[in-house]
């Protein structure tokens, strides 16, 4: 707030000033804000899951005999740049600029597929070389863990088809642009939880 | 809705308005990728070397985790330390809070459990 606005605060047309301020946009984004930090609550729950359980493999293989850190490393490299698309996208809409929009929406759209294409060939690997969920209470919080990431990645890919069909057939009026940013703020907050996943999960596992 | 410069709060991932030239929100992002690029390589690159002492590896990469968490929140959400972002802030603040005590609460009764619970061969000897 500017030292000017709180002036005119002071001189007692706060409330109105303060109905005027408060936009829409702010709003949506200060509550879909909260429901992403009740999401990360939820994951939290599944690393503690996974730190408990990490070593409790019954026998079966553990982390460094399972982890392929070089395909944990082409999956980050793709949410990353993913998720610079994604703002590269969410400037466009901003600015009304389609060819900026669609590009980086679509580049967003091929690298969050690569990230669950390589996701799902990691995981039918593990399945058949015998240690599936059903092989150790560490495979079990495995699967749940960064599965349930990949399905949050899923519904994201999902979403972002609708945004750019959205934004197609009702151009960029001011409520789709704040379903943009509420998908944005989702796909980047994903990322945060993927950064969290390859170092505790991949990295460490790899490593102890 | 026009874009108004008057807000006085902002919502995560929100950036200042660019009626014609989106170029100018770009270096945010740019800034953010290289410090994640950055912070990922030294985080894989410390994984698998054995030129560190290897007890300081899994501190290391949750510093480095941490870090980048960090600069995803500042430079693509957008979350800063400003006046105008108080509400967002304090949210985190509460969201942090609920996850360290989920994540250390779990680690820290699970362990004193393990550490008290007869060994597995004795339990079955009783039954």
């Amino acid at each position: 707030m500017s030292g000017a606005e709180a002036t005119v605060g002071m001189h007692g047309v706060a409330a109105h000033a303060a109905e005027q301020v408060i936009s829409k946009r702010i709003v949506v984004g200060y509550g879909f804000w909260i429901f992403l930090l009740s999401d990360i609550v939820m994951f939290s729950a599944f690393f503690a899951t996974y730190a408990v359980l990490m070593n409790a493999t019954a026998g079966g293989p553990g982390g460094r005999e399972l982890f392929d850190l070089d395909n944990t490393a082409i999956e980050t490299a793709c949410l990353l740049l993913s998720s610079f698309t994604c703002g590269l996208a969410s400037l466009g809409a901003q600015a009304h600029r389609g060819s900026l929009f669609y590009t980086a929406m679509a580049a967003t759209f091929v690298l969050g597929l690569a990230f669950i294409g390589l996701e799902a060939h990691e995981f039918a690997g593990f399945v058949a070389r015998g240690a599936g969920p059903t092989r150790s209470a560490f495979l079990s919080a495995f699967f749940s863990l960064v599965g349930c990431h990949g399905l949050h990645v899923s519904a994201g890919l999902l979403w972002l088809l609708t945004m750019m069909a959205q934004v197609f057939a009702k151009g960029y009026r001011p409520d789709i642009l704040r379903r943009m940013l509420c998908f944005s703020l989702f796909w980047h907050a994903l990322d945060i939880i993927w950064v969290a996943l390859f170092s505790v999960v991949y990295l460490m596992g790899a490593a102890t | 809705m026009s874009h108004s410069e008057d807000v006085s709060e902002v919502a995560p991932g929100y950036t200042p308005p660019h009626d014609t030239d989106p170029t100018e929100g770009l270096s945010s992002y740019l800034i953010g990728l290289g410090l994640a690029v950055l912070l990922t390589a030294v985080s894989f690159f410390i994984a698998r070397t054995t030129l560190v002492w290897q007890p300081s590896i899994p501190v290391a990469l949750a510093v480095l985790a941490v870090a980048q968490m960090g600069v995803h929140l500042v430079f693509f959400l957008h979350i800063t330390t400003g006046p105008d972002n108080t509400n967002n802030v304090l949210a985190l603040a509460f969201g942090v809070l609920i996850v360290l005590l989920i994540l250390t609460g779990s680690l820290w009764i699970i362990a004193h459990l393990n550490h008290n619970m007869m060994p597995m061969d004795q339990i079955m000897r009783m039954q």
